[in-house]
């Protein structure tokens, strides 16, 4: 082929660095996340859906109760168990879950996620 | 056709490298206003629009002024115009992509921009105001693309080509109409609750469009082997003549309704840019430069000995720009917030980072436009020898 | 070769399209998975929420005392930033005197008991709102079930033309990260730690307390300024001929502010 010498090193280059973050962390194993439940979500057992749906889809789920509170004003969700739910990020999942760090962040961490959520929502205070 | 770009003197790379710095100096405010907010800027609550959209509508105006060309080509068949429509819709594309810079660096979120097109909103102006920029630098970059391509390779564009160019003339129209009805039908901002804000908008923008044309044209006969020719720039000159001339008149009739009224709503904002109100009179030099430009360019414009002179018209055509950027880009929009709803002046007055951002985004503007025109003007040389 | 260049970068460019298309169709087009939410309890029973504000009452406590009762509740309830410079100020409701609220009736020779004095002033949540028709996403929009003008916080570009497009200067701002204000001026910021604050670049304004409301409580202005006895405040439903709103409207004469724009403001004053 035309310029072969400089296509075959152009690709080691580019393929080089395409590989370099897997190449320097070859070996090593980052720490699985491990969101724990504060004492009042373990009492709670149940959240607004099952964990299985909420470790699936939790924004899906916030994103719906932001646009029916907001826009439409429907402020309450009827829960599969027909509990009824203050639609807030901040005053009810926060309520149970109130250890962001221990909890939200773990996974959000783990896959470099950052919902811009908390630009506004307030976090609970945490216990150091 | 681009790599045409690529080839060019020491002088073409030395402007296009000043131009990179001042992007890059731009830029870096812009990171800055990014991270620290809207707050950097001179803008207050009581003016919260400023330079940015003064900018913005300006060069609306110089984008719709490529039609002034494009017009007498197609509908009236005046040949002569035919050598130089593609350097009216390169201009065009490169005021756009000013335009919409200036509204990017404008928005306090601009993550968020796609919301306008995810929750389309026909009662909204802006909402048009994104369709008809966005596809009248379409239309351009299609037309003026594939006309340029055709005498590149020597035959003729094909008809789908014509139709477009057909439909870009009342494009060009809408697009500061629609500019204007963003100002136009607003409640309470006296300056702007005119009918005849949209004709302001355009006459000014037929006056300055095709005069940045002509200066740009003898800029590409001076810095290349293309001359745009004598003809088509004594015509653009009687063009700038009577779109400068409505300008005037339209202002003129503007301040008689106010005065004449002696409404204070109609009154006051005048009085403020060109007197001043409360004690804030900061404006009103700006306001009279103005004025003094405009006096020069109608004389010059009107006398015909110095219309049809190049010298003289390039300094008219020089007037007419000074005058209408400080009317359009910066009068226009303080004067809407000024007095504000409570009738009291908040002044305001652009920032350094904020004049940085904008001096940045016009280099964009003229970074597009340097390339274009040199791709423009070398398949023209070429086309010529 | 079968296939040259050009079809190459046809068909790679036909299969992107094709494969991101598809992936967006079966987004849009899949059952969606959530239950319905349910309006569950009772929200807000107004047809058009209003407020008439009693300026007597409101003018004989500004006598006794500087009050900025209302004010405070509402920016203590909101989380609203003080920035410390007007430029920046964000203000959901404030004082101004009466020359500045009613511009569009000057008189150089109103009596005293209103020349110069300190006057409310909110969002009118209008009938007819000018903000509404602008905005470019419907961040601002207005209730159809109770017409309060709402922000919808989430969608806001923040472009400001609702800020142009006000009559009012209802509208505020933030021109910087609200957490970023000035410690002095905010000592314990956020004040409710049960309703967000806001993020850089988005507009806000009074929202007649919609989550208050929700739960058939009165807006935080409303509550403050009964706490103290003084009753100036009055908010209820126009919708209903036997509201508290209605009935005083009937008893005094009312202004509003620039009612000639056809805006169809919903804040009253009864001088």
């Amino acid at each position: 082929m035309y310029d072969g010498g400089k296509i075959i090193i152009g690709l080691i280059i580019g393929i080089g660095l395409f590989l370099s973050p897997f190449i320097y962390n070859a070996g090593s194993s980052a720490k699985a996340p491990d969101p724990q439940l504060t004492e009042k979500a373990k009492e709670a057992k149940v959240c607004v859906a099952p964990t299985r749906f909420m470790r699936e889809s939790h924004f899906t789920m916030l994103d719906e109760w932001r646009h029916t509170a907001v826009r439409d004003g429907e402020r309450y969700y009827k829960a599969a168990d027909g509990k009824m739910y203050y639609k807030s990020l901040q005053v009810t999942c926060m309520d149970c879950h109130s250890d962001k760090t221990k909890f939200c962040d773990q996974c959000h961490t783990y896959l470099s996620v950052n919902p811009y959520c908390w630009d506004c929502h307030i976090a609970p205070e945490e216990k150091k | 056709m681009l790599d045409r770009a690529l080839k060019g003197t020491t002088g073409y790379w030395s402007w296009l490298i000043f131009l990179l710095v001042l992007i890059g100096i731009g830029a870096g405010c812009y990171i800055y206003q990014y991270f620290e907010g809207l707050m950097i800027t001179g803008l207050s609550r009581d003016v919260s629009w400023g330079l940015y959209i003064g900018q913005l509508t300006y060069f609306v105006g110089i984008a719709a002024g490529g039609v002034m060309v494009v017009l007498p080509y197609y509908l009236h068949d005046y040949k002569a115009f035919g050598r130089i429509t593609i350097l009216g819709e390169f201009l065009a594309i490169a005021a756009i992509t000013m335009c919409l810079l200036f509204v990017f660096v404008d928005l306090g979120n601009p993550v968020r921009i796609m919301n306008v097109i995810l929750y389309p909103t026909p009662n909204s102006i802006l909402f048009w105001d994104m369709i008809v920029l966005n596809v009248y630098m379409l239309l351009n970059i299609v037309v003026g693309w594939n006309v340029l391509a055709a005498e590149r390779k020597g035959i003729k564009y094909q008809k789908w080509v014509k139709f477009l160019a057909y439909v870009s003339i009342p494009w060009a129209f809408s697009i500061h109409t629609v500019t204007a009805f963003l100002y136009a039908g607003l409640p309470g901002r006296h300056f702007w609750l005119t009918a005849i804000l949209a004709a302001r908008f355009l006459s000014s923008a037929f006056c300055a469009g095709p005069a940045l044309l002509i200066l740009l044209c003898l800029i590409v006969r001076k810095v290349s082997n293309f001359d745009p020719g004598k003809e088509q720039i004594r015509t653009l000159g009687g063009i700038v003549a009577y779109a400068m001339i409505l300008n005037v008149f339209f202002f003129l009739l503007e301040c008689f309704t106010a005065f004449y009224s002696q409404i204070p709503g109609h009154m006051h904002a005048i009085e403020f840019l060109f007197h001043g109100l409360d004690g804030h009179g900061y404006l009103a030099p700006w306001m009279w430069t103005a004025t003094g430009f405009a006096v020069v360019a109608l004389v010059l414009l009107i006398v015909p000995a110095t219309r049809r002179k190049e010298d003289t018209l390039a300094v008219a055509c020089v007037s007419v720009i000074i005058a209408t950027w400080i009317d359009k880009g910066l009068g226009l929009i303080v004067g809407g917030f000024t007095p504000t709803m409570f009738d009291t002046v908040t002044p305001y007055w652009p920032t350094t980072p904020e004049i940085l951002i904008t001096i940045g985004v016009l280099a964009v503007g003229f970074l597009v436009l340097t390339i274009l025109y040199k791709v423009a003007v070398s398949i023209k040389e070429e086309a010529a020898a | 070769m079968g296939v040259d260049r050009r079809e190459f970068l046809k068909i790679a460019g036909y299969a992107t399209l094709f494969g991101l298309g598809g992936t967006a169709a079966i987004d849009i087009l899949a059952p969606g998975e959530l239950e319905a939410s349910t309006t569950g309890i009772p929200l807000t029973q107004g047809k058009r929420w209003s407020m008439v504000i009693d300026m007597r009452k409101c003018l004989a406590q500004q006598d006794k005392k500087a009050c900025e009762d209302c004010m405070l509740a509402c920016h203590r309830e909101h989380n609203v930033p003080d920035w410390g410079n007007p430029k920046h100020a964000i203000k959901w409701i404030w004082q101004d005197k009466y020359e500045h609220v009613f511009p569009d009736q000057p008189n150089e020779f109103i009596d005293e008991g209103v020349e110069g004095k300190p006057f409310i002033l909110l969002c009118n949540h209008c009938y007819n709102p000018p903000c509404v028709r602008v905005c470019p996403t419907q961040a601002t929009f207005k209730r159809e079930q109770d017409g309060i003008v709402a922000m919808d916080m989430h969608r806001c570009i923040g472009c400001r033309f609702c800020m142009a497009a006000c009559p009012y200067g209802s509208r505020s701002f933030n021109w910087g990260n609200p957490r970023k204000a000035p410690k002095n001026l905010n000592p314990d910021y956020p004040t409710n730690k049960a309703y967000p604050e806001r993020s850089k670049g988005v507009v806000e304004k009074c929202n007649f307390c919609t989550e208050l409301v929700a739960k058939g409580e009165l807006p935080a202005c409303v509550q403050a300024c009964d706490k103290i006895k003084v009753h100036a405040l009055n908010f209820g439903d126009l919708g209903d001929p036997a509201s508290n709103v209605r009935e005083l409207l009937q008893k005094h004469y009312s202004i509003r502010r620039k009612p000639a724009l056809g805006t169809g403001p919903n804040v009253f004053y009864i001088i």
